[in-house]
């Protein structure tokens, strides 16, 4: 049995060795280098594009949006987005114009020769000012997308005790170590393909069917250097770029960013505010919950109902209330579209519903265990949205966390003044996270994943990514354990739109928990074709291989098919809003420096149910790199703009990420309570270490020093003006 | 023309003098291993080796390496056998996306020959040069403090058990 073991992953020989090819490391001949001529306005029109004719243009290839032959967007949910600003750029950084030129720095030089005209125009980048502003970005009132959920009595007629809080928190970026980079070239029947760092190949493949106005193109993924979201949707727009450069030039393009650009440019976590008011019994039970919000959407739509939609279903928390009000805006303001990051709109609500059950315990004065414990759900009990919960977790990762944060901290040795003016807190956060697309979007998307059989070889196709969590060697556990085959036998075809079915995006995770399950049926499928060319009854795959007389490829296909067991209602938000739920337990240990506001990191213990562990060390590793994400949301990742919406601090010096010294011990604990859906009882794990870390930092902090933290990040500035 | 030894390979690289050593590596002498991450010294990404000391390559002119040893990622593995740390990265899942990885091997392959039983907070000042977003360090300082502690650790089965 392939299933719970923690097998080293099957691309790690190639990482370790550097032999592992990202698309910065491939070079075509004869390739040219692209760069981007970027907008310096917030809002303006673009009156003219000329070329500094004191710069020797020889050999360099300039691209506008008139270059384009098909639509001038990129196509997501909505049609939006331009690839090229074509007369109005609506936030800074918006991409104007392509320069291709035989060296990158040549090209990074002509883009500085570029001259833009603009014609200034209004804009804001207030999201709370945003809904109804005069300067319309987004259809007349500026909303993307505006959702509202209601369950029992109706808002403000329950009795009880009140407490009102206001939430708030700021961009993340992803900060994966690779920026993103694609290489587009020319193909001899005039298509057109692309290879390079992203999560989805079908969205990109999407996005230049629209915008060349063909098919005869395939999205390849290279090694891609992390995505956590950020290449969700964004290598989208490389590609398209690198695409019309590559058109235009008749050569390979290479289009990679540099840090500082990527940091300014690429999509981020949305910025939300919270309005939660809540009503409880005095012993602390939820007696009634309204929570609204806004979502600063940035200039264009991207991914952002969607976002929103997450965000909205996680907004009670892993708590019970029989009276509920759920409501939220996304807006769009003049800064750049903000996107996907790993949990997508929970780990927001997640900080704002855990901050207020700390104000709730505050207030009337018990444990903030205690009023967890009294509230968390249980198994059929229903969420916000009407759906009835089975397989819950909650008690289980509480127990689990609890019991393992008795044993003794490790000790500090890296701050030499530790313990002089030191604060020893510790805090506790719960959560729950929706494994899957929101509501039927399995349904929409029907994910396919194929399996090849060639002599004793099965070659699992699909285009479900691996950027790092383990793809490549979790399908081949799942594949081999169904098939009962050894794993040497199985291996993975490159993520390339000619060669593998289109599985969905690699995304809301869903990765190993839907299109694991696809392989798994795949794999039945398989035993199956086996049993009817050999018209032998036997399961066992080595007997059914010995007894096939033709050498031909075997292939099949499976389909993910509705089976019913996901009721969702998209116009009313009612049922069940996922297939299942993850639950976690985030307990921190952390010492703030009373005379600078630091918050050092002593230990971070995390019990997390992940129904099944296909691979254990795999799954600790998303679980270890999801909660260190977070608590450098928490405490030191800030995103600061300048006045026209543009990062300041577009560099690793001062986007502040966690290194190895600032990481805390770990200890994580993996909770298996399976899910009937999932490959072998397996949930999603992706997202859910992102969702309570930066609570539970909240709650230490408050309880070493009294200083009560309701926005993020918790900078040491703002712990020293709390305190 | 600069000169020196790449993985104890003699190599004479035409390149201009202040041209960044992780270009030379990269593009001329087709060493893909070592990766750019930020350009600017704080990522470790491009990690290399100069005579045995860690340096980010993409701070360092060419000319600096001139005559000297340079190691990189691919120079690790010797007669067809991972360094024990490469190894050590394997079995308890040091590496993820896979980006930072070369850096981060390089970087402890100085502080093991310096240190060869490095204790948590030791691995974890030296690397402290080093950005990784996927794993939150943990497996790596298990793989760097566990990479020479002797054959019969079952380092994987130990770090995370599944109950
Ligand atoms: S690329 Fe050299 S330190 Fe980041
Ligand atoms: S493994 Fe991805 S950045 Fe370290």
């Amino acid at each position: 049995m392939t299933i719970g073991i923690g097998i080293p992953r099957a691309d790690g020989a190639a990482k370790v060795t550097g032999r592992a090819l990202y698309v910065d490391d491939l070079r075509p001949e004869g390739c040219l280098y692209g760069a981007t001529v970027r907008s310096e306005r917030a809002h303006a029109t673009v009156l003219a594009i000329t070329l500094d004719p004191s710069y020797d243009w020889t050999g360099i290839t300039l691209v506008t949006a008139r270059d384009i032959p098909g639509r001038n967007l990129v196509a997501l949910i909505t049609e939006d987005q331009p690839a090229l600003a074509d007369g109005v750029v609506r936030h800074v950084t918006e991409p104007i114009a392509l320069v291709a030129a035989p060296t990158r720095d040549r090209a990074l030089e002509a883009v500085k020769h570029v001259q833009v005209t603009y014609g200034d125009l209004p804009y804001n980048l207030d999201p709370e000012a945003a809904e109804g502003h005069p300067v319309a970005i987004y259809g007349t009132d500026n909303v993307f997308k505006r959702i509202a959920i209601d369950k029992g009595a109706a808002a403000g007629t329950v009795a009880g005790i009140v407490h009102e809080g206001t939430y708030r928190l700021g961009l993340q970026e992803q900060l994966y170590i690779e920026p993103q980079g694609m290489i587009a070239s020319p193909r001899e029947d005039g298509g057109m393909t692309v290879i390079g760092s992203m999560q989805c190949p079908y969205y990109v493949h999407k996005a230049l069917k629209a915008l060349l106005g063909h098919d005869r193109l395939n999205a390849v993924q290279a090694a891609t250097g992390g995505g956590f979201g950020g290449k969700e949707d964004y290598p989208s727009m490389v590609a398209a770029h690198a695409a019309l450069l590559a058109l235009k030039t008749g050569k390979p393009v290479k289009l990679i960013y540099r840090r500082d650009e990527d940091l300014r440019a690429t999509t981020k976590r949305h910025p939300a505010i919270f309005r939660i008011r809540s009503v409880v019994a005095p012993d602390g039970r939820l007696l009634e919950w309204t929570a609204s919000t806004i979502f600063d959407g940035g200039a264009y739509n991207t991914l952002t109902p969607v976002v929103l939609s997450r965000g909205i279903l996680h907004l009670t928390g892993p708590y019970r209330c029989e009276n509920v009000h759920l409501s939220g805006v996304a807006v769009a303001t003049h800064t750049p579209p903000n996107g996907a990051f790993r949990g997508f709109g929970a780990p927001q609500a997640m900080w704002a519903v855990e901050r207020h059950m700390d104000r709730i315990a505050r207030g009337i004065g018990v444990d903030p265990l205690v009023l967890r414990r009294l509230n968390l759900l249980r198994d059929g009990d229903t969420t916000a949205s009407g759906g009835v919960l089975t397989d819950t977790g909650g008690f289980a990762v509480l127990d689990a966390a609890l019991a393992a944060a008795e044993a003794p901290l490790p000790p500090i040795t890296r701050h030499p003044g530790a313990g002089t003016n030191h604060a020893r807190g510790r805090g506790l956060a719960m959560v729950f996270h929706g494994c899957g697309f929101t509501g039927n979007g399995e349904a929409y998307i029907k994910g396919k994943v194929g399996l090849e059989l060639r002599g004793s070889r099965v070659t699992i196709l699909t285009a479900s990514t691996d950027i790092g969590q383990g793809t490549e060697t979790i399908f081949p556990q799942i594949v081999a354990a169904e098939l009962g085959v050894p794993l040497e036998w199985v291996d993975m075809a490159p993520h390339d739109t000619d060669l593998v079915p289109d599985s969905g995006p690699t995304v809301a995770s869903r990765t190993t928990m839907v299109v694991g399950g696809v392989a798994q049926k795949a794999a039945r499928k398989l035993r199956e074709a086996l049993q009817a060319e050999t018209g032998l009854a036997t399961g066992d795959i080595a007997t059914l291989l010995a007894a096939r007389t033709s050498s031909a490829p075997l292939r099949v296909e499976h389909q993910y098919i509705d089976d019913g067991s996901v009721q969702w209602n998209p116009d009313t938000y009612q049922g069940d809003a996922y297939p299942t739920y993850g639950w976690s337990c985030a307990i921190v240990d952390l010492d703030v420096d009373r005379d600078t506001g630091e918050v050092l990191y002593r230990r971070f213990i995390s019990a997390t149910d992940v129904g099944r562990a296909i691979n254990p060390v795999l799954a600790a590793g998303q679980l270890e790199g999801g909660a260190l994400q977070a608590l450098g949301w928490a405490t030191s990742e800030e995103v600061v703009l300048d006045a026209r919406g543009c990062m300041r601090n577009d560099r690793l010096t001062n986007y502040i990420i966690p290194t190895a010294a600032d990481a805390p011990e770990m200890v994580t604990l993996l909770i298996e309570i399976p899910f009937a859906g999932g490959p072998f009882g397996a949930k999603g794990i992706g997202e859910i270490p992102m969702d309570g870390p930066a609570a539970a930092v909240a709650q230490a902090i408050e309880a070493a020093t009294g200083a009560v933290l309701d926005n993020l990040p918790m900078t040491p500035e703002r712990v020293l003006g709390a305190m | 023309m600069i000169r020196f030894t790449v993985n104890d390979q003699d190599v004479a690289l035409d390149a201009p003098p202040m041209s960044r050593l992780l270009d030379v590596l990269r593009e001329g002498a087709r060493l893909t291993g070592t990766k750019e991450g930020c350009g600017e010294g704080e990522c470790g990404a491009c990690t290399v080796l100069i005579d045995g000391v860690a340096v980010n390559s993409c701070l360092v002119p060419a000319i600096q390496a001139d005559g000297c040893r340079v190691t990189t990622v691919e120079g690790l593995a010797s007669d067809g056998r991972l360094h024990p740390v490469q190894e050590a990265f394997l079995r308890f899942g040091g590496a993820q996306c896979g980006i930072c990885t070369p850096g981060f091997l390089v970087t402890a392959k100085a502080l093991l020959d310096a240190n060869p039983h490095p204790t948590r907070a030791e691995a974890r000042e030296a690397l402290a040069g080093n950005l990784c977003r996927c794993t939150g360090y943990q497996k790596i300082i298990d793989a760097v403090t566990e990479a020479l502690a002797g054959p019969d650790v079952d380092a994987a089965a130990t770090s995370t058990p599944a109950c």
